[in-house]
């Protein structure tokens, strides 16, 4: 971390941006709904991240949720239908898992989980695959199909805190107080990085989407420090983004923490189309590949789960 | 197959096992969790155009775009606290009623469809049913009131005031009836009733209509054409059999 202020900005630019955009998005939500803020004398959002009206003309809507609807045998109006056009239409751009770390409110949770981790040096209690979020996200939708009823949608912490914020608090704040245990005190990034069913689909929308992390190869010193901060530390696969030129698993949530972090700045944000394929000598591979490969290993004293 | 590799599927088949086995474990209880919640006795009041309960269920994706739309407060999200399914939308009557808008905006606000656009008269919604427990309705006990009657906003055919005989006097009592071919459910005489408790509730019909079945035939309403239709197969195709009388004089003609 740099000592100068200007320096810890840079590091912690993305971090407030991020910020900005979740604390604006429940802000907005809860000034339409309770302060009535509107634009020509429409609600400015109405609803929640679940279905929304922006601006009183276009409707939003949670794909994940209508896929579960969808999947009950239930046909749905076209609104909701275009809403799931718009959204699947804006993360296929700005990258699929935007959603987990620039809109939803569960990600302060999760990072205030994983700072009190860093701070008390906790160790993983359980182990689970990363890739079970996948398992529940087919869970899911069978379950929905059986039942009758949207599965996920019933038992949602996103959903309920966030209709909670908005229309009432319940007890659902008991929920976010359970994700913070699990993810600080059980399981390293426990509900986002390994069983939340909604970034497991947004991963698969983000491994077409458009804006993604660029790896400029020849300036890595692979100092990791990235992998140390990085919530998905798997999609920094440095092999993988050295013959792609930019980090391709649809599991980065494009939070740019690595690009804060990296000193010699080999990550930025780029548009997939504008990014060249990097040509790589045997020697320069190699000498990758052994690198990577001890990382993997160790990884530096952390597992990577 | 080489020792290193015959560890690598045993590993392999291994971690898909218990895979499976977390998923099937897991799946079992969150589907008897489900079961549970969507298949629970409607209780709460929907809004206007609510499909039925297991298919508002399966439909509404709980945004809440009603709740903002309806200019009265009437409607709220289920929360993790209420008995409701959760993050569903209901009222309670006796907080604050639907007041009927003629425009329906909650409808128009829903995206799924889940509150059917199919309602195009607010009259025609059917969000519950008003009963009336007899034994604490002021009227019923023998007061002047009829307030339900007058706040009904689906004037004189959802509640009729009728005379009814009281005991030990000449005089009658002024009594409210419902009458379910017209009531929606709105709950403004939940809402008015100025007993303690309310008197008069709105409740789903399920619970407490009734059924007569088609084999009771009541001949002095609507005679003729009850009798049309309840004349047996063989003597409605013959036309040259006449009809008339209903009752059970059907069963002296013909050769039954």
């Amino acid at each position: 971390m740099p000592d100068t202020l200007s320096g810890k900005l840079g590091v912690w630019k993305y971090l407030i941006l991020r910020r900005i955009t979740q604390l604006s998005t429940l802000l907005l939500f809860f000034g339409s709904a309770h302060w009535a803020w509107n634009y020509n004398e429409l609600p400015v959002i109405s609803g929640n991240l679940s279905s929304s009206l922006l601006l009183g003309f276009i409707p939003l809507a949670d794909p994940f949720a209508v896929l579960q609807i969808l999947a009950t045998q239930n046909t749905l109006l076209s609104e909701v239908l275009t809403g799931t056009l718009i959204v699947l239409a804006f993360y296929f751009i700005a990258g699929g898992r935007v959603w987990c770390s620039w809109v939803c409110p569960i990600n302060m949770v999760s990072d205030l989980a994983s700072r009190v981790r860093r701070k008390l040096n906790i160790q993983n209690a359980v182990q689970i695959s990363r890739r079970f979020r996948y398992t529940i996200l087919v869970l899911a939708l069978v379950l929905s199909a059986i039942t009758g009823v949207a599965a996920f949608e019933w038992i949602s912490p996103i959903s309920i805190f966030h209709r909670e914020v908005i229309f009432g608090l319940g007890s659902g704040w008991a929920i976010l107080l359970g994700i913070f245990i699990f993810d600080a005190f059980i399981l390293k990034d426990g509900w986002c990085g390994h069983l939340c069913p909604l970034g497991a689909f947004y991963s698969i929308v983000g491994r077409f989407s458009l804006l993604r992390i660029k790896f400029d190869a020849p300036t890595c010193t692979h100092c990791v420090e990235c992998v140390t901060v990085c919530p998905e530390p798997q999609v920094l696969d440095f092999k993988q983004a050295t013959s792609k030129g930019y980090i391709s698993a649809g599991e980065c949530t494009n939070c740019a923490r690595c690009i804060g972090v990296c000193p010699e700045n080999t990550l930025k944000f780029d548009l997939k189309p504008w990014i060249k394929k990097q040509e790589l000598t045997i020697n320069n591979q190699q000498n990758l590949t052994t690198k990577t490969d001890n990382l993997n290993e160790t990884d530096h004293g952390r597992k990577i789960a | 197959m080489n020792s290193i590799s015959l560890k690598a599927r045993r590993k392999f088949l291994k971690g898909i096992t218990q895979n499976v086995a977390i998923a099937s474990t897991g799946g079992l209880i969150w589907a008897s969790l489900l079961q549970k919640e969507a298949r629970a006795m409607p209780s709460a009041m929907r809004p206007p155009g609510a499909l039925d309960e297991k298919d508002f269920n399966a439909k509404c994706i709980k945004c809440g775009q009603c709740v903002t739309a309806c200019p009265y407060d009437t409607l709220k999200l289920a929360n993790t606290s209420d008995q409701t399914p959760i993050g569903t939308p209901y009222f309670i009557a006796r907080d604050i009623p639907c007041y009927m808008c003629p425009d329906i905006p909650c409808m128009k606000a829903c995206p799924t469809g889940a509150l059917t656009p199919k309602l195009e008269n607010i009259e025609d919604a059917r969000m519950g049913l008003a009963v009336i427990d007899i034994e604490n309705c002021l009227s019923w006990l023998g007061l002047r009131c009829e307030i339900c009657h007058r706040e009904c906003p689906v004037k004189d055919s959802a509640i009729t005031v009728e005379h009814h005989p009281r005991k030990l006097s000449k005089h009658a009592m002024f009594v409210p009836l419902v009458h379910s071919d017209a009531c929606t459910g709105c709950g403004i005489c939940e809402k008015a009733c100025p007993t303690d408790e309310a008197a008069i509730k709105i409740v789903h019909p399920e619970l407490v209509q009734g059924s007569v079945g088609e084999h009771y035939r009541l001949g002095w309403e609507n005679e003729g054409a009850i009798t049309q239709e309840f004349t047996p197969e063989k003597m409605r195709s013959d036309t040259s059999v006449d009809v008339e009388p209903g009752g059970l004089d059907y069963l002296n003609t013909g050769d039954l």
